[in-house]
């Protein structure tokens, strides 16, 4: 070539391509799918004939029964809109069908009835809308450098961390790469405590000293938050064992993306989690793009639920919080049986990998503009909702400029924050000794006597 | 301090220990002992301030004679004994012999001259390996979250022993026999430390950590402060480093220079039984990491240890032989090698002062400041390479802060920065030699 070298750079293919390369299964899969299920939602037909494949039961009185068939006849639109608020705090169960079925390795699938009740469908739209208000604003205030270094950003993704919320409790252990803005607050973080650390302030989860990889929420057991991607999975495999060691009863989601899946730690800790039985389970959120890298790129083999081997795996269609809420709650009962399983949630980030990717270098508008009309978790949630008879069009949008309302509140607060003490550049780095004789590393202090 | 301290460790087993700490608030112990193989039995005991009672002791100090790492067993004979005595100051030292052979010998001969001064101490002897395990038994009954993970670990009983019998005693959860996979098990050992667990992380061979480095920066020292202080890491990560009899040179490294600007992990190096097991037991009650150097030829040591519970210092520095001259600063192997050559030294009329440093991240500054502003002359004597090593981390900090005590340049003497080759004449001269320390001296001390 022109430097005088052997290697022939073959040019790389466009974008558009990969939806014709023969192994990329997920996405445009998905999408067909996904719109032939919305369709049905929206269910046009009378009562007297079912409610097409994708059956939607809901189970309550024929009041229900009616909302719905005057909702579709364009009449008594006053009736559904009283309604639509009682309806919000009813906790009425429902079923939902998931709109893709799973895939499954080496273990019998769960089924695609996920029982649910009105309130979590109402709970699933608002912290999901918060999510991705939270991360929009985000992008804001890093192009406004308010935030600084690196910020990567979960919108499109929120269904991973809502649907696995949905059927954990705060012992069950969460930890997961940079990406953790949203997986904090499903833990119970605050989005004070969220932008205050993005923004390096000293109230922030970690006192501003980690920055926006680095959050960590010890008391709901979510470790983190961590730079190097492909270390949390071992990490994430010693918590199951201490778990185990406790008899906790508890799992761990180790989670981690596509493109960390093909670091070497991931099968080291694998191989010690089956060896041993621990009670871990491996989430790889499965975006398609390892930063600029697409998934057929990185991956020989793209399945990566099925890397595991001997150990059992799930595809799940990660856009759908219902799909993932069912396809979690089939692995904790697993894992806390049987030993490690792998799920493989397919999902989609609408920004770049970072607030300094662009996002549109390694792939087209169109693809993501397309995924965002077809598979966005919140649209669906939200359609969900509406044909629920829930809320109505108008309440929902008034949740979310409350939501918006609350964010910008929360971003004005931590504005006010100060930053961290000078002092602060030292403290944490060691913990004090007690119980021995000891100085403490600084050698500034009384020594401490043994017990 | 002193008075703690002294009802600790005077009054138990080490014959002819002097506390020279009357005068420093801080305990600066040296110690004192002789085994002997067999039958005579002799110790000396010393209580508070009272004059050293000296023993000599020829003895011939074999370190070669070790597990290598085709992992045959120990010869368990009572006959491969080791010996070894420090020096006392004061008015013995001149008919204290320190002796170290350099080669191949099966039996030490030992003749001692003893001195009783007091009733005979009730301590038991054992080698370093041995107390290394006694240590980390006494603590894995202590407290149920210790557990032990590593390669051949468990049913093996550990390389070098340090873990046998603790799989049978406290079960396969307690001590975990890993897969080859030193960043997962590092990492799953540093996970479960952030639920509280206590792991004791082993490294068959220090260098083979280095495939676990990611974990021991990353997580390990840095979690601490990066989640604000919401989860400590109280693991502990130890193995046997250093050049070995004719390892090779990927199982001759000295990981103590790699890991030392890490921030938020402690390091230690033990050198004797007394203060392997004291190091041990210390480092798992710490809250903090700390990545615990043995070294692979000093695990048949023998020396008799106090009966009774007892912890070393993490942050302190051991004043093996106090002196008047020139300060010697070392740590792990390299202290025997000085010690040889302070019987050269001492022949020849000098009065070395030797310190093992035994904790190398932090320095302890006070005990070698002290030092320092007593003798005004510092020769650094270690194994690590010389470019990076300990050694030069502690020239640093010396001149730093002790720049205006110094009568002469502080003098490093550091291993070759070459990879250890495996020839036997070649790989005695990587590491410092005696003669060399000796030579050191005398040119520092003009």
């Amino acid at each position: 070539n022109k430097r005088g070298g052997r290697v022939k750079l073959q040019p790389m293919v466009m974008p558009q391509s990969e939806f014709d390369h023969a192994e990329k299964e997920g996405a445009l899969y998905g999408k067909v799918m996904v719109h032939e299920s919305v369709e049905f939602l929206l269910v046009q037909k009378p009562v007297s004939v079912a409610f097409g494949r994708f059956a939607v039961k809901i189970k309550g009185g024929d009041m229900a029964l009616s909302r719905l068939t005057s909702r579709s006849n364009g009449i008594s639109r006053p009736l559904s809109t009283a309604f639509g608020r009682f309806i919000s705090t009813d906790t009425t169960p429902i079923t939902i069908e998931t709109s893709l079925p799973f895939t499954a390795h080496l273990c019998d699938p769960p089924s695609r009835s996920v029982e649910s009740s009105t309130q979590e469908l109402l709970d699933f739209f608002r912290t999901m809308a918060l999510m991705r208000r939270m991360e929009i604003a985000a992008d804001s205030l890093y192009k406004a450098k308010l935030i600084r270094g690196f910020c990567h950003l979960y919108d499109g993704q929120e269904a991973v961390a809502i649907g696995m919320e949905a059927v954990i409790t705060k012992k069950d252990a969460i930890i997961t790469a940079y990406r953790d803005h949203c997986i904090f607050l499903g833990r119970g973080g605050s989005l004070y405590e969220v932008f205050a650390e993005l923004m390096g302030r000293q109230d922030g989860c970690s006192k501003g000293k980690g920055g926006s990889m680095h959050f960590y929420k010890k008391d709901s057991s979510f470790y983190g938050g961590h730079g190097i991607v492909g270390a949390q999975v071992p990490l994430g495999c010693g918590i199951a064992f201490a778990q185990k060691y406790v008899k906790e009863e508890a799992v761990t989601f180790a989670m981690y993306g596509d493109g960390a899946a093909n670091q070497g730690q991931l099968f080291e800790a694998l191989n010690i989690s089956a060896l041993w039985d621990l009670p871990s389970i491996l989430v790889c959120e499965n975006n398609h793009y390892g930063m600029g890298t697409a998934e057929w790129r990185a991956a020989k083999s793209p399945s990566y639920y099925k890397r595991g081997d001997y150990v059992p795996g799930l595809k799940v269609d990660g856009m759908d919080a219902f799909a993932v809420k069912q396809a979690c709650k089939f692995a904790k009962e697993h894992a806390l049986k049987n030993g490690p399983i792998i799920l493989e949630m397919d999902t989609y980030r609408y920004h770049g990998h970072s607030m300094s990717d662009p996002g549109s270098t390694y792939r087209t508008r169109d693809e993501i503009s397309g995924v965002r009309q077809e598979r966005d978790p919140i649209e669906r949630i939200k359609k969900l909702v509406l044909s629920h008879d829930l809320a109505t069009e108008k309440e929902l949008k008034d949740m979310e400029k409350e939501i918006r309302k609350e964010v910008d509140d929360a971003i004005a607060k931590a504005k006010d924050c100060s930053m961290p003490e000078p002092s602060e550049l030292f403290t944490n780095v060691y913990v004090k000794g007690f119980g021995t004789k000891s100085f403490g590393a600084d050698r500034k202090e009384v020594k401490a006597a043994l017990p | 301090m002193l008075a703690e301290d002294a009802s600790f460790t005077v009054t138990h087993v080490h014959p002819m220990r002097t506390l020279d700490g009357i005068t420093l608030p801080h305990v600066l112990r040296f110690l004192r002992f002789v085994t002997l193989p067999g039958k005579k039995k002799m110790a000396a005991r010393i209580h508070g301030g009272a004059g050293a009672g000296a023993a000599t002791a020829l003895s011939t100090f074999n370190p070669k004679k070790l597990v290598a790492p085709s992992r045959t067993n120990l010869p368990a004979a009572r006959s491969s004994k080791r010996c070894i005595v420090a020096a006392a100051g004061s008015d013995a030292s001149k008919s204290l012999r320190v002796g170290h052979s350099q080669k191949l010998i099966a039996n030490a001969a030992v003749a001692t001259k003893a001195e009783t001064s007091a009733t005979t101490g009730t301590g038991h002897e054992l080698l370093l390996f041995e107390a290394l395990q006694e240590g980390l038994e006494e603590e894995m009954d202590r407290d149920p979250r210790v557990c032990v993970m590593g390669e051949d670990v468990g049913h093996y009983g550990g390389s070098y022993k340090v873990t046998k019998g603790l799989a049978d005693k406290f079960g396969d959860l307690r001590v975990l026999d890993t897969p080859i996979c030193e960043n997962a098990f590092t990492g799953m050992g540093i996970g479960a430390a952030m639920t509280g667990l206590r792991p004791v992380i082993e490294g068959m061979n220090m260098g083979f950590l280095l495939l676990a480095f990611n974990q021991i920066s990353n997580n390990c020292g840095m979690l601490h402060y990066t989640s604000g202080g919401q989860f400590t890491i109280p693991v502990v990560i130890r193995g046997p480093g250093g050049v070995g009899r004719q390892l090779g040179a990927e199982h001759s490294q000295r990981l103590e220079s790699y890991f030392q600007s890490i921030p938020g992990i402690q390091m230690v190096a033990c050198s004797t039984p007394y203060n392997a097991k004291g190091l041990m037991k210390a480092a798992i009650r710490s809250e903090n990491p700390v990545i615990l150097f043995e070294h692979v030829l000093l695990y048949n040591l023998k020396e008799k240890i106090p009966d009774e519970e007892y912890i070393c210092n993490l942050e302190e520095a051991e004043m093996v032989r106090p002196g008047e001259h020139i300060t010697i600063l070392t740590y792990s192997r390299m202290r025997y090698h000085v010690m040889q050559a302070a019987k050269t030294l001492v022949n020849k009329g000098y009065d070395p002062e030797v310190i093992d440093i035994r904790s190398l991240k932090p320095f302890d500054l006070y005990t070698i400041g002290n030092s320092v502003k007593k003798t005004h002359r510092v020769l650094i004597v270690e194994e690590c390479m010389r470019t990076g090593g300990i050694g030069a981390s502690l020239t640093a900090a010396i001149n730093e802060n002790f720049h205006d005590y110094l009568d002469a340049p502080v003098m490093c003497l550091s291993s070759q920065d070459v990879p250890t080759p495996y020839a036997g004449t070649l790989e005695e001269w990587t590491v410092v030699q005696p003669a060399q320390i000796v030579t050191a001296v005398e040119q520092l001390c003009q």
